[in-house]
């Protein structure tokens, strides 16, 4: 998939018309993440019950491809157990970094659209930032309790 | 196509659109010729070897120095000291002349639109001296208000200013801030990065103190930069890094410097890249400053014409096409800027996306999520590259995801 591709069939969608893009009443954990070379800035909200993320949502601004990751990304880790959330994100680093299988891959479902971000070096931290905020938000609060 | 472009090999397939000038230039042939040449014929130590060579060696690079001081018009070749480029040129002041003369209390006057590299040092300087530093605001088309050089007095004991800002284009009258400057007692830091790309730059007629620069900008190689310095001062101040070659006689003890300007130049130095940026100068030289300025105009009044055609696009700094210096820094609405840039690379144009190490200008004027896009022209560019990028950056909304 082409870089005008990706924007077109999937990144566009998603920043422009965001499905979890608003706040979350009562989250669990709060978290910002922030890429300050690009100005990308996300405020991460989940709601956890018992080990499962039961509800989630971002607020922020930044490039297209930080705030559509974001928002996949939540598509994806609603309803997901903390631990399977974690995995999802481990997978998600690891193929930006170009080091996930195709098998892998797979199951980041549209997220997966992503993948080309690898051979964009300059954009990789902005395809991060919502994961890589999800981890930090899951340890954070288990550290609390 | 124009009759530069044979010159550049980087640029003669015609493939890429290069509007990233103001980040670094491309090197003319007869520039990495020049550093082929050094190592190929007379590759040995300068300042040290007693045989052909290395005599070679020295000459070149002693001759790239005189080249450098007639371009900028210092009075001698010991004025002008080579550094790694511009950034290292301003820390040197800072560290040296800087940490000598400045003292608790004392001001340093920062112009609002400065990179980071003529900010940083003297956030530094100031931390560790006491000193304060004191901003001349600029206005959104970059110029300094009159009421802001109010802020220069008694108590101002350095200028830093850049002659041309790299986000916004806009020359500074440097003459004039020299002259207020003087009347303090201050020395001026010219941070001539932009300006020596583009104008004439006469450091005598300026009157300026310290003028630095980098050769990169200029179509020379990466990695050789200059600092100017009144021979007073240069003559007062300590040396900036300790080694070899730097040294008049050395004892277990203590030591005594070489004369000006070996004084700055600790260990080996960059002889190859100042023989690429004498031939870079050489190259500068032959186009003429009074074409490349023509050709700023040109192309910078077209882009800026055909850019204003565009809808959503909005571009920051002096409507005056004039006042630019071939640096055009934009925003497409609703789109970040690294978006936008991505989106053109797709198409093989290459513009500058972010803060453009100018954090507090973008600050200042407020830009959404403080990022903007640059496009900024040489000399070697064309009218048909303006055209192709304007036709690209109108579909680029489109791109991404807005209806046309």
């Amino acid at each position: 998939m082409d870089l005008k591709q990706m924007y077109r069939e999937i990144v566009n969608e998603h920043n422009l018309h965001p499905s979890h893009k608003h706040d979350t009443e009562n989250p669990s954990v709060v978290l910002r993440g922030v890429n300050p070379s690009c100005g990308d800035d996300i405020l991460l909200q989940l709601k956890i019950e018992d080990g499962v993320i039961t509800d989630g949502s971002y607020i922020g601004s930044g490039c297209a491809i930080s705030q559509a990751s974001a928002d996949m990304m939540l598509d994806l880790v609603i309803g997901q157990s903390e631990e399977d959330a974690k995995k999802l994100a481990d997978i998600f680093l690891r193929m930006i970094k170009g080091e996930a299988t195709e098998e892998e891959i797979e199951t980041l479902d549209e997220a997966a659209a992503l993948e080309n971000v690898s051979k964009m070096p300059a954009r990789v931290k902005c395809a991060q930032l919502g994961w890589r905020t999800l981890n930090e938000a899951i340890d954070s609060k288990n550290n609390e309790s | 196509m124009n009759d530069f472009i044979k010159d550049f090999p980087a640029l003669e397939s015609g493939e890429y659109i290069y509007f990233d000038n103001a980040a670094t230039t491309q090197r003319p042939r007869c520039v990495t010729q020049a550093i082929e040449e050094f190592y190929r014929t007379k590759n040995a130590n300068p300042l040290r070897g007693l045989y052909e060579w290395s005599i070679n060696a020295t000459q070149a690079y002693e001759d790239a120095r005189e080249k450098v001081a007639q371009l900028i018009g210092a009075a001698g070749a010991s004025q002008i000291v080579f550094t790694r480029n511009a950034t290292e040129s301003i820390n040197l002041v800072a560290r040296t002349y800087g940490e000598e003369n400045v003292g608790r209390g004392d001001e340093i006057a920062v112009c609002a639109s400065e990179h980071h590299s003529n900010i940083l040092p003297w956030q530094m300087l100031a931390e560790k001296k006491g000193a304060k530093l004191v901003w001349l605001e600029v206005a959104p088309d970059g110029s300094i208000p009159e009421s802001e050089y109010s802020k220069i007095g008694e108590k101002t004991a350095i200028v830093a200013v850049a002659q041309v800002s790299n986000v916004l284009g806009q020359p500074k009258p440097v003459k004039k801030i020299c002259e207020i400057a003087h009347k303090y007692g201050a020395v001026t830091v010219i941070d001539a990065a932009q300006s020596v790309p583009h104008m004439k730059v006469d450091v005598a007629e300026l009157d300026a103190d310290f003028l630095a620069f980098s050769g990169h900008k200029v179509l020379g190689p990466m990695g050789i930069g200059v600092l100017y310095g009144k021979k007073n001062l240069l003559l007062e101040m300590p040396p900036f890094l300790r080694g070899g070659e730097m040294i008049e006689y050395v004892t277990r003890e203590s030591a005594t410097w070489a004369e000006l300007p070996h004084k700055f130049e600790a260990g080996t130095v960059n002889a190859a890249d100042a023989a690429g940026l004498a031939a870079a100068i050489d190259y500068v030289r032959s186009v003429g400053y009074d074409f490349i300025e023509a050709q700023d105009k040109k192309l910078t009044t077209l882009l800026m014409n055909e850019m204003s055609e565009i809808p959503h696009i909005e571009i920051y700094g002096s409507q005056n096409p004039d006042e630019h210096c071939g640096i055009v820094t934009f925003n497409v609405e609703g789109c970040h800027p690294h978006d936008v840039s991505s989106i053109l690379d797709t198409d093989r144009i290459c513009v500058r996306a972010g803060h453009h190490c100018a954090q507090p200008l973008m600050q200042s004027m407020g830009v959404p999520m403080g990022s903007t896009c640059r496009a900024s022209l040489y000399f070697y560019n064309t009218e048909e590259e303006v055209h192709l990028f304007c036709k690209k950056l109108a579909g680029v909304r489109e791109e991404l995801g807005y209806g046309s």
